[in-house]
């Protein structure tokens, strides 16, 4: 339990380092870079707005000026007289619609009490009284006017251009009407995005050309507070007055107001100009939403990019870790497993020690035992013994003596080679034999197991000079790790032995799982096992390797991972031992 | 008076009983129960062969074989051990034992030894 909360918050821990250390600078720059564009986009765009209203402004002006500029050489050109002359001034209408397509709806001479005497245009307008027209009272006044625009005595939108002049004591004027749709297509024109559209307003704050959106009350009050004359005498931004919370400017000068107005569907940007020398304005307005989509849009890629961003590092931080513990946790069990193999082997020792301990201690008595009982027989020898009815009797106890301390002798022997302790005597041995003991030992495993067995014996092969029981455990771990190899799924296990120039060679080779190249590299270290805990000590083939070298011989391995593993067992057949 | 043997033993029991059975067969025996004595008495006599048991208190059995083939080169030394590794036996051939047994070894066995020996210690007295 205890260790299992260890390897939790070690997971959590590297996870959270993880996030932690990747999330703050991704943070840090996205929320930076992000910043500064914005603020510097906005900026652009709002610039690039000025600009084009700024244009727009210049050529509303221009127009008028133009058209202004026309109505004032007609008026210096020709006397009262040829302008009063319907025909002629017809005449110079035709020229002026000609050169200006439909801009020019009229052109007619006004006397000083306001009557129309002069006319040519569509419009029956001869002799009308325009005396208690408000336009002629302010033209009436100045060398030259651009009125509002107004319905006038024809119902129509419209604005008058005219031009006083004078003849002898009396006042006269040359008047024009533009029409209000070429002045307000000029005006439409400025359409930026899918919101962006201007319109033009008088000092009263209404309307001179259709607006293409509707306004909010707060936009058409602002627009009836706006006074170009006094700012240019104020100089600074307290034109627009008290600017509420919904209406906020954020730049202004003596020709531009600028700022952005709450309303129901979002905020709207808004950039004034002044027109006609301050009479009129020129508004744009805009959403705030239209204006800065791209800036928008990036946002919100830049947004699910740093979602999927931060997301993909924490699967990445819990798969990391994850995997890294992991990891931990089976180099921790594999020490733990290690350290209990080397306890096991550790112990192992000691009972062999004790073990060889034993056996050596055995010996003496025992060799007292059978001496004296050697020495009974030998006086049983004698003749006053031999009469006795009972001296065959003792004979055979005493060698029975005899015989049993042999037998125990060769019980400490095995106990002895047992606890590895002792080297044990070498004879000359025939491998063969060795084989097939071993063989017969693992039958019923092999049949168990459903391996089938095939042995190919070179019965011409020589004896060699090693250990039986040595040779007996060699062949056992071998033969025995063939079979565990192989399984429970059945498979083929083949021992071949021949001759090699000085050497005999056995081949131990089964159809088992293979060996990994990993696991190849130690597989003769000591207490090195694939074997689960408790099943193998990991000591059997390093033990073989041992025996092998010592008699001058070579154990070699040949394997591959799922077809099955040869071992080779090579031994000079003149021991190497002297 | 026949071949005259030495036998170093700590058991004395073991010592004792082998040495009668020797004497029995017509050898004269003597009896050492550590190499000092062991020593002393191949000084004092006439011994030609020694049956050496390898682990005694004191003087360990290899260590006595050494010194015998130092100071009595001409005696030979049987070896009889019930501890006997291969290590200790070729360490007392490499010191010149004549034989290695182990124990309890059969009286016609250590016998056949003894007679090897002095078959040895005739020929180089020719």
């Amino acid at each position: 339990m205890m260790e299992k909360h260890y390897y939790t918050s070690l997971t959590r821990n590297m996870t959270l380092i993880v996030i932690v250390v990747s999330f703050t600078p991704l943070i840090l720059i996205a929320g930076l870079i992000g910043y500064y564009f914005e603020t510097s986009y906005r900026e652009k765009v709002m610039e690039h707005l000025h600009e084009l209203v700024e244009k727009h402004q210049q050529l509303i002006n221009s127009f008028l000026d133009e058209k202004l500029s026309y109505i004032k050489v007609l008026a210096d050109s020709y006397t009262y007289d040829e302008l009063t002359d319907e025909i002629f001034l017809q005449n110079k209408l035709v020229i002026l619609q000609n050169a200006y397509s439909g801009v020019f709806v009229d052109l007619g001479v006004v006397n000083s009490a306001g009557v129309q005497i002069s006319y040519a245009g569509s419009l029956k307008l001869l002799n009308a009284d325009y005396s208690k027209a408000e336009w002629f009272r302010e033209a009436i006044k100045r060398d030259y006017y651009l009125t509002d625009v107004f319905l006038g005595l024809r119902r129509t939108p419209h604005f008058i251009i005219s031009v006083k002049k004078r003849r002898g004591d009396t006042e006269w004027l040359l008047r024009a009407t533009i029409d209000f749709v070429a002045f307000n297509s000029l005006v439409e024109q400025i359409h930026i995005g899918k919101t962006g559209s201007a319109f033009i307003v008088n000092s009263a704050g209404e309307l001179q050309t259709r607006p293409g959106v509707e306004l909010a009350p707060n936009i058409t009050s602002l627009l009836s507070r706006i006074s170009w004359a006094r700012m240019a005498g104020a100089g600074n931004a307290e034109a627009v007055g008290s600017s509420s919370d919904e209406v906020k400017t954020s730049s202004s000068g003596s020709n531009v107001i600028s700022g952005i107005v709450k309303s129901r569907n979002g905020n709207i940007i808004y950039i004034l100009m002044p027109l006609k020398s301050g009479e009129w304005t020129l508004a744009y307005l805009q959403d705030q939403a239209d204006a800065f989509a791209e800036v928008n849009r990036a946002r919100v890629i830049a947004l699910a990019i740093f979602i999927f961003g931060c997301l993909a590092i924490v699967l990445v931080a819990l798969f990391i870790s994850g995997k890294v513990v992991g990891q931990i946790k089976r180099a921790d069990l594999e020490k733990e497993m290690m350290n209990e193999q080397v306890i096991e082997a550790g112990k192992l020792a000691s009972i062999g020690e004790l073990a060889a301990g034993i056996a050596h201690e055995i010996n003496n008595p025992v060799a007292i035992m059978v001496e004296e009982a050697g020495w009974m027989e030998d006086l049983l020898e004698e003749q006053e013994l031999q009469q006795s009815k009972n001296v065959d009797e003792f004979s055979r106890s005493l060698k029975q003596i005899g015989i049993q301390g042999v037998r125990c002798k060769e019980i400490t022997h095995k106990l002895l080679s047992f606890a590895r302790k002792t080297d044990p005597v070498q004879h000359e041995i025939q491998v063969n034999d060795t084989i097939e003991e071993i063989l017969s030992l693992c039958g019923e495993r092999s049949k168990f197991n459903n391996i089938r067995v095939q042995t190919e014996l070179d019965r011409r092969l020589p004896l060699i000079s090693a250990s039986p029981t040595e040779m007996q455990q060699v062949f056992m771990n071998l033969i025995n790790n063939a079979i565990d190899a192989i399984g429970s799924g059945g498979g083929l296990l083949e021992i071949r032995s021949r001759v090699e120039g000085d050497k005999v060679v056995v081949d131990i080779a089964d159809t088992g799982h293979g060996i990994s190249k990993s696991v190849m590299a130690r597989i003769f270290d000591p207490f090195f096992t694939t074997k689960p805990v408790g099943k193998g000590t990991g000591l059997g083939l390093s033990i073989c390797y041992g025996i092998i070298k010592k008699l001058g011989g070579n154990l070699t391995v040949d394997s591959s991972v799922g077809l099955g593993t040869t071992f080779h067992v090579n031994i000079p057949i003149h021991g190497g031992k002297s | 008076m026949g071949l005259e043997i030495l036998i170093v033993d700590d058991e004395v029991e073991f010592a004792e009983a082998f040495a009668e059975r020797l004497q029995l067969r017509g050898f004269t025996a003597h009896i050492a129960f550590n190499g000092e004595q062991a020593l002393r008495i191949l000084d004092e006599s006439a011994v030609k062969i020694m049956v050496l048991d390898l682990k005694m208190p004191g003087m360990d059995g290899l260590e006595v074989l050494r010194r015998v083939k130092k100071s009595h080169p001409g005696v030979e030394v049987i070896m009889l051990s019930g501890h006997g590794s291969e290590m200790d036996e070729a360490y007392g051939r490499n010191l010149g034992a004549f034989a290695y047994l182990r124990k309890p070894a059969d009286i016609g066995d250590i016998l056949e030894a003894v007679k090897k020996a002095e078959k040895l210690l005739a020929g180089r007295a020719v």
